[in-house]
């Protein structure tokens, strides 16, 4: 397997990524510029990033200007293909304006940019690939967010069926791994910090793991919670 | 012909508009105190050429549907000039 991430104007974490990934995962990761719309190097098997930022400036609304760009033209016709794609932060919001996630990113209901660490509970599918419970308990994987727009909202049968499909990958919980609301950063719906589509081969969220993969950096939760994505099976049919 | 289009794009009612809600403190802090609710969308102005008020009118909708508007979050109003 190997790895793109996507360039945009104003991306500021393409860089972090790419760190993570070559040199704490020991990945192969090429750097797609988002003028171009190449991906003849890429199969299935590989996964497409795109990383936290500002694309466009967050111009009329986070990730809608970056959903036209050329690159991410191609990355929704090999999102369509089965390969796999994740969208972190500004990804996230990239994605859920091209339609390859439902839903959207509002501002934090505090009217704050957040940037700080917050604790995780794998949910859904996720479960099966990333242990969320020990003989102790729930199991709380600490990530930092950064972001003023990181509101999920989705309408109520949105929300009921991507929970009835296992679709809730990520939710926002306190260190003893209570999904509360005082542990919900940012007003989403549900505690939802990161959601997966139907088939299972694009997954949105708004932490920040791949701030969270070298033990120079004090956390190496965010190493689990990649290489657990990378695992998932896509459902076919 | 060009037509000028003016487009409203407000936040759903029934959501949350945090601006809104950083607006209305400072209002009431100015002592405004009569104003009982701030919300804040966007007003886009359109130059579009167009054979009718109706053309000009569907390109707005679209132009809206597919770009200037978010239908998960936001509705959006039409005037055509």
């Amino acid at each position: 397997m190997k790895f793109g991430v996507v360039v945009f104007p104003g991306s500021n974490c393409d860089r972090d990524m790419q760190d993570a990934l070559a040199n704490d995962l020991g990945q192969e990761v090429t750097m797609l510029w988002h003028k171009d719309r190449d991906l003849s190097a890429f199969t299935t098997e590989d996964c497409i990033v795109l990383p936290g930022g500002f694309s466009y400036g967050d111009y009329l609304r986070c990730g809608a200007i970056a959903r036209f760009s050329p690159m991410m033209q191609s990355v929704i016709d090999f999102a369509n293909a089965g390969g796999k794609v994740l969208g972190v932060c500004n990804g996230f919001q990239i994605l859920c304006e091209s339609h390859l996630l439902p839903g959207a990113l509002l501002r934090n209901n505090n009217q704050q940019f957040i940037c700080r660490n917050v604790y995780l509970r794998p949910d859904g599918f996720v479960r099966d690939l990333l242990p969320s419970e020990d003989a102790n308990g729930p199991i709380a994987y600490k990530i930092p967010i950064a972001h003023g727009e990181g509101r999920f909202h989705a309408d109520e049968q949105t929300l009921n069926q991507l929970e009835a499909n296992d679709q809730v990958i990520f939710r926002y919980c306190d260190d003893a791994g209570q999904i509360t609301a005082a542990a919900n950063p940012n007003g989403a719906a549900r505690n939802i910090a990161g959601i997966s589509n139907e088939a299972r081969n694009v997954f949105g969220m708004m932490p920040h793991p791949e701030r969270a993969c070298s033990s120079l950096l004090g956390n190496t939760d965010g190493r689990a919670i990649i290489e657990s994505l990378l695992m998932a099976k896509q459902l076919v049919g | 012909m060009t037509f000028t289009v003016e487009i409203k794009v407000m936040p759903h009612k029934e959501l949350l508009d945090p601006q809104g809600k950083a607006v209305i403190g400072g209002l009431h802090s100015l002592g405004l105190n009569g104003i009982e609710d701030v919300r804040i969308g966007k007003s886009i102005t359109l130059q579009v050429n167009a054979a009718t008020a109706d053309q000009a009118r569907e390109l707005a909708e679209e132009a809206s549907k597919k770009l200037l508007s978010n239908p998960v979050m936001e509705y959006f109003e039409i005037h055509v000039n």
